[in-house]
């Protein structure tokens, strides 16, 4: 088994659909004092609630640290607008973004578009894969020191360092290059949920972050170890990637849970990664997962985000800390770094410098 | 207090960058990217007490003789997402993103405005342009887009010229019917649009968001475009910055108005100016003289000759004569900018310029192309610009800066306080949202 080395935890703050900034606003700050990695905020078509990735960019300059992780669905959105906003996402977060790539697989969200029926998920997952590659190309087709200001020449960029990406998928073609500068994390953190299924392979293959689901640390530490071969496989080194273990949270009978320390741990749900139980037992369990090499962190979904969040951070995350298992405050800037991710390379300045 | 005696005049800033305006080799010029620099321009619009903030988009970098463009500023930031993180810092300046009706979908792009229009409590505005060529086709996946709704357009035929707007007009048809969709108790009612260009049904997500509809502002020229904005804009964007020529503009478009049932107060116009402020008439003027030397180096000179031309002129000496061959007007040679006439007769006119008055090729670029509107001390430019509104040939200005991002700067401290003492512009914001800034109805919802 690789090891895993610093403890990473996400949270969702979405839930019941809010449309004022405040309530989000709010919620990241909480996350932010718990010096968590990132917030990731859900969406759909399909359901109320607002674009998430707006609501995170307004989250943006009330917030200095946190990592910002809107989900973006790739089905309709045109890849161009897709790699566009999220690079913005990092300009205005100043490198604090990442986007959890989705697909839309109804009928029902297809007929708000009119343009395609639903297609197989398998199908969608493969755009959605080829979305995040050119969406990775737009990114480097500006070169970090593209602007060059030149006076003497009244050249304001250096166009030999811009790229057309001439992308060719199975189902969109893109030009380029980006209209966006790359932004300051070069690639902003592209996160996958990748239990299984179809969206497995375009996780192993593109993301930074993959979400599993796992009851148990030897099934986590299982899964771990496939995604960790099939990124090998698509030649990435496994150790740019992150696997952290979904919870869903449930803290809300935190004042009759067991006492700390119990050695019995907190109760699992049998299908599905669900946690209900206190704060401490939560830290306990994460605690003794990420002791066994299973996972390289959580992502937890709190049933309640408001009364849930609160209770991570000031209880879970608190005890944690305690223990000197997760930081206690942000050593670097942006989300790169409290992931521990390298930034990436730009390609085309690398095949420059071979020729 | 009194109550105004003057109409009143509304006023935006555009955030430059993109084009030749720029003086980006001016020492005082910032990051046209980094989110401080879209911070500062928008803070000091707002404690000008600024209607709005204004991005402009493009969707392709623009070319020139087959490659990529690399004189003027370029690359800008995604305007919803930026215009998002604003109103994070700022209470009550409207914030108008450009976006363009082809190249996007009524559903998807409902919901975000609706969401800006809710995460800025009620300042959002959508300019929906219509730009639709191939050329900015090839980033998008589907080239069903030119077939659907734009091939005629893209294939020269005058007949169907402004065909984009059936889409555009379309698109914010079926916008304004999602924003309609929910009831006033706050549960969605299902939809289904049924048109030219779009067959869509569902549910929108977004209740109705404070403005109901966010502001839509129209920017386009052609009696299409003014028909556009006539029957579907709250304000229209223009480049008719003359008193003349906009006196000109405003009473056409305002005459369309009616047939639409809508007063002349209904659509707001605004066009896009520049201005150069200095502490004597003559200071200014000479200020102006230096930035349209920055802003037409001798590089820009033969870039826009070439333009013109649709030849290879980079042979020729910036500070020579106009080349003594004709232009050949079917080059291609630029793309991915709006076209500025029929380049013969801009060749011959240069010509004639140039002749008469001994101008040299850089010369006679600087004499021809945008030159700045209002030019004075601040008691000057004050009162052009009252001049302008009262006489109805606008009521309002974009103001674009030539210095990113403190180029609003003095106009905030020096001429707003001019506009106000003479009662020609708010002291401060009276109301919470664009549309009362504007002056402008809530839309009806539907019971
Ligand atoms: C003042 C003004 C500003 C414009 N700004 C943009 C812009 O930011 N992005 C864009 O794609 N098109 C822009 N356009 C182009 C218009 O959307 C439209 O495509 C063009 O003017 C052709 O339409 P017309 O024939 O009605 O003028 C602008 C046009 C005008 C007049």
């Amino acid at each position: 088994m690789s090891a895993t080395n610093g403890l990473h935890l996400a949270a969702e703050i979405g839930g019941p659909p809010h449309y004022d900034a405040r309530h989000y606003v709010e919620l990241a700050r909480l996350a932010e004092r718990g010096a968590l990695d990132f917030v990731t905020l859900g969406d759909s078509f399909a359901r109320p609630g607002p674009d998430a990735l707006a609501v995170l960019s307004r989250v943006a300059p009330a917030t200095r640290r946190i990592g910002l992780v809107p989900t973006v669905t790739t089905t309709h959105t045109e890849p161009f607008h897709v790699s566009s906003a999220v690079a913005t996402l990092d300009w205005v977060s100043r490198g604090r973004a990442g986007w959890s790539a989705d697909v839309s697989t109804t009928e029902a969200e297809a007929r708000l578009f009119g343009r395609r029926s639903a297609a197989p998920a398998a199908e969608l997952w493969r755009e959605a894969g080829e979305t995040a590659d050119v969406a990775a190309r737009l990114w480097d087709s500006w070169e970090d020191d593209a602007e060059i200001r030149d006076v003497a020449t009244g050249r304001f960029i250096d166009r030999d360092k811009l790229h057309y990406v001439d992308f060719e998928g199975a189902t969109f073609t893109v030009r380029g290059p980006a209209i966006v500068p790359r932004p300051p994390q070069g690639h902003p953190v592209t996160v996958i949920d990748g239990t299984g299924g179809p969206s497995q392979e375009a996780a192993a293959r593109h993301a930074d972050v993959v979400l599993v689901r796992a009851t148990a640390p030897e099934q986590a530490a299982g899964i771990r170890a496939d995604v960790r071969r099939r990124a090998a496989a698509y030649g990435r080194d496994p150790d740019t990637l992150r696997v952290l273990v979904a919870l869903t949270v449930d803290l809300g009978d935190a004042e009759t849970a067991p006492e700390p320390g119990l050695e019995s741990g907190p109760p699992l749900a049998a299908g599905g990664s669900y946690y209900r139980g206190g704060p401490v037992d939560l830290a306990e369990l994460i605690a003794r997962w990420h002791r066994a090499g299973a996972v390289d962190g959580f992502h937890l979904t709190p049933i309640t985000p408001e009364r849930d969040l609160e209770r991570i951070v000031n209880g879970t995350v608190a005890l944690l800390q305690h223990r000197s298992l997760f930081r206690t405050f942000y050593p670097g800037g942006t989300l790169r770094e409290h992931l521990g991710l390298a930034r990436p390379a730009n390609r085309y300045a690398l095949a420059e410098a071979r020729t | 207090m009194t109550a105004p005696t003057r109409k009143q005049m509304h006023l935006a800033a555009h955030f430059p960058g993109v084009n030749n305006t720029t003086v980006w080799t001016d020492p005082r010029s910032k990051s046209q990217i980094e989110f401080s620099s879209f911070e500062h321009l928008a803070r000091t619009a707002e404690r000008g007490r600024f209607d709005f903030f204004f991005l402009a988009e493009g969707l392709r970098l623009r070319e020139h003789k087959g490659r990529i463009h690399d004189l003027d500023v370029v690359g800008r930031p995604e305007s919803l997402t930026v215009l998002s993180a604003l109103a994070a810092v700022t209470d009550r300046l409207g914030l108008a993103a450009t976006v363009n009706a082809t190249f996007n979908e009524p559903y998807e792009l409902a919901r975000r405005l609706a969401t800006l229009d809710h995460l800025s409590d009620g300042r959002a505005a959508w300019n929906v342009v219509t730009s639709s060529d191939a050329f900015t086709g090839e980033n998008f996946r589907r080239g069903g887009y030119l077939d659907r709704a734009d091939l005629p357009r893209a294939l020269g035929s005058a007949r169907t010229r402004g065909t984009p707007y059936t889409r555009a007009a379309e698109f914010v048809a079926t916008a304004r019917e999602l924003w309609d969709t929910w009831t006033p108790d706050g549960t969605p009612r299902p939809f289904r649009h049924q048109g030219q260009h779009f067959t869509i049904e569902g549910e929108f997500t977004v209740p109705r968001s404070p403005q109901g509809h966010p502001v839509v502002i129209q920017a386009g020229d052609s009696p299409a475009g003014r028909e556009f904005a006539a029957s579907a804009a709250d304000v229209i964007f223009t480049r008719h910055g003359t008193l003349e020529a906009g006196r000109t503009f405003y009473t056409d478009v305002k005459a369309r108005l009616a047939k639409y049932g809508r007063q002349p107060e209904d659509l707001k116009i605004m066009p896009g100016v520049t201005f150069v402020l200095g502490d004597s008439d003559a200071e200014a003027q000479e200020s102006a003289a230096e930035i349209r030397r920055q802003q037409i180096s001798p590089q820009n000179a033969i870039l826009a000759l070439e333009q013109v031309w649709g030849r290879d002129l980079s042979s020729y000496d910036p500070d020579g004569p106009l080349p003594e061959i004709d232009p050949d007007p079917d080059s291609g040679l630029v793309q991915g900018r709006v076209r500025i006439g029929h380049q013969l007769a801009v060749a011959a006119r240069w010509r004639a310029l140039s002749e008469a008055k001994g101008l040299s090729i850089r010369q006679t670029v600087i004499e021809t192309t945008g030159r700045q509107s209002f030019i004075g001390r601040p008691e000057t430019v004050a009162s052009e610009l009252i001049e302008f509104v009262s006489t109805d040939a606008a009521d309002g200005f974009i103001l674009v800066p030539h210095l990113t991002p403190g180029g609003l700067d003095e106009f905030v401290d020096r001429v707003v306080p001019l506009l106000q003492e003479r009662g020609a512009f708010r002291s401060e914001y009276t109301g919470l949202t664009l549309r009362s800034h504007l002056g402008l109805a809530d839309p009806v919802g539907k019971d």
